[in-house]
C-alpha cells in the first residue's frame, strides 16, 4: 500500500494532479446542479402561491 | 432539407431545448460516472509504469483529457458563437456564456498538471515554449469571455460580445494543437492522436481513452444542466417556465 501511495517517489506530483482533476469535476457538477436548482426555485417563487 | 431546418430551429427554442436536455441528462451522466471511476482506477492501479518516467507518467491520464477538453470547449464555443450571431439563437448564446467557466477550469487544470509533470521531468515548473504559452493565452481568452459575460447588464448583448471574442480567439486553437510540430518545443510531440502508429502501448493507452471519453460525457452532462439553469433564469417571465416550475 505504501508503495502505491509513494508512486515511485513521484507522489508529490501525481496525487495533486489527480486531486486537481477530480476537484474540478466535483466543483463543476455541484455548481451546475446548484445553478439549475436556484433557477427552479426562482421560477417557483415567480409563479407565486396563488398560481 | 426543410426537415433539417425545422429540427434545427425547434432545438433552438428554449422550451424544446430545456425538455430535450432534461431527457438527455442520464445518457451523459451515467456513462460519465462509470468511465471516470473505472478510468481513474485503471490509470492509477492497472496501467504499467513508464520505462523512462516511472510512475510520474501517470499524470498524463488527467493532463491530456483536460487539455483536449480545453481545445474542444473553445472550438464548440466558436461554432455556437457563429450560430448565435447568424441566427440569433438564444440557446447558442446561452452555450457560449455557460461553457466558458468550464473551459477555463479545464485549461487551468491542463496547465497546472503540466507544471506538476514538468517539474520532475524537465526540472522546471514552467518554460515559455510554444505549447505552454499558447495554452496560457487560451486561458486568458476563456477568462475574457467569462468577464465579458458578466460585464454587460443585458444578457443577450453580453452573449453576442462573448460570441465575437470566441470566434476571434478560435485562431489560437490550431496554434495550441500544432505548436509542437511548427516549433521546436520542450513539450513532447503528439502521442495519442497518431492513430496510424500510437506512441503508447495498448495497456497504457486504454485508460487514457477511457478517461478522455468519460470526461467528454461528463462535460456533456454538466453543460446541459448549466444551460437548463440559465435558460430558466432568462425565460423566467415566460408562460412555459411558470408551467414547468413545481409549486
Amino acid at each position: 500500500m505504501n508503495e502505491f501511495l509513494n508512486m515511485g517517489g513521484y507522489a508529490l506530483y501525481v496525487w495533486p494532479s489527480f486531486a486537481l482533476y477530480v476537484g474540478l469535476l466535483v466543483w463543476l457538477a455541484a455548481s451546475s446542479q446548484r445553478h439549475h436548482r436556484a433557477a427552479l426555485q426562482r421560477a417557483r417563487q415567480q409563479r407565486g402561491p396563488a398560481a | 432539407m426543410n426537415t433539417f431546418w425545422t429540427t434545427f430551429h425547434r432545438w433552438g427554442s428554449p422550451p424544446s431545448f430545456y425538455n430535450f436536455a432534461g431527457r438527455a441528462l442520464p445518457w451523459f451522466g451515467i456513462p460519465a460516472l462509470l468511465l471516470i471511476v473505472h478510468g481513474l482506477y485503471a490509470a492509477l492501479a492497472l496501467a504499467p509504469a513508464d520505462y523512462q518516467q516511472g510512475e510520474g507518467f501517470r499524470i498524463i491520464y488527467v493532463h491530456v483529457p483536460a487539455a483536449w477538453l480545453s481545445l474542444f470547449v473553445y472550438t464548440s464555443m466558436a461554432v455556437a458563437g457563429a450560430i448565435a450571431l447568424i441566427w440569433r439563437m438564444k440557446v447558442a448564446e446561452v452555450y457560449v456564456v455557460e461553457a466558458a467557466p468550464a473551459g477555463a477550469g479545464f485549461t487551468a487544470v491542463a496547465l497546472l498538471t503540466g507544471m506538476l509533470w514538468g517539474k520532475p521531468m524537465w526540472g522546471a515548473w514552467w518554460v515559455w515554449d510554444a505549447r505552454l504559452t499558447s495554452e496560457l493565452i487560451l486561458l486568458f481568452l476563456y477568462l475574457g469571455v467569462v468577464a465579458l459575460g458578466k460585464a454587460l447588464p443585458d444578457p443577450r448583448a453580453a452573449a453576442r460580445a462573448c460570441s465575437v471574442l470566441a470566434i476571434v480567439g478560435v485562431i489560437n486553437v490550431p496554434i495550441v494543437h500544432y505548436s509542437v510540430e511548427w516549433w521546436n518545443t520542450l513539450h513532447q510531440g503528439p502521442t495519442v492522436s497518431r492513430f496510424d502508429k500510437p506512441a503508447m502501448p495498448a495497456a497504457m493507452l486504454w485508460p487514457l481513452l477511457e478517461l478522455s471519453l468519460g470526461s467528454m460525457f461528463f462535460y456533456g452532462w454538466m453543460i446541459l444542466q448549466r444551460m437548463r439553469g440559465s435558460i430558466l433564469h432568462r425565460e423566467i417571465r415566460q408562460s412555459w417556465v411558470r408551467e414547468i416550475a413545481p409549486k
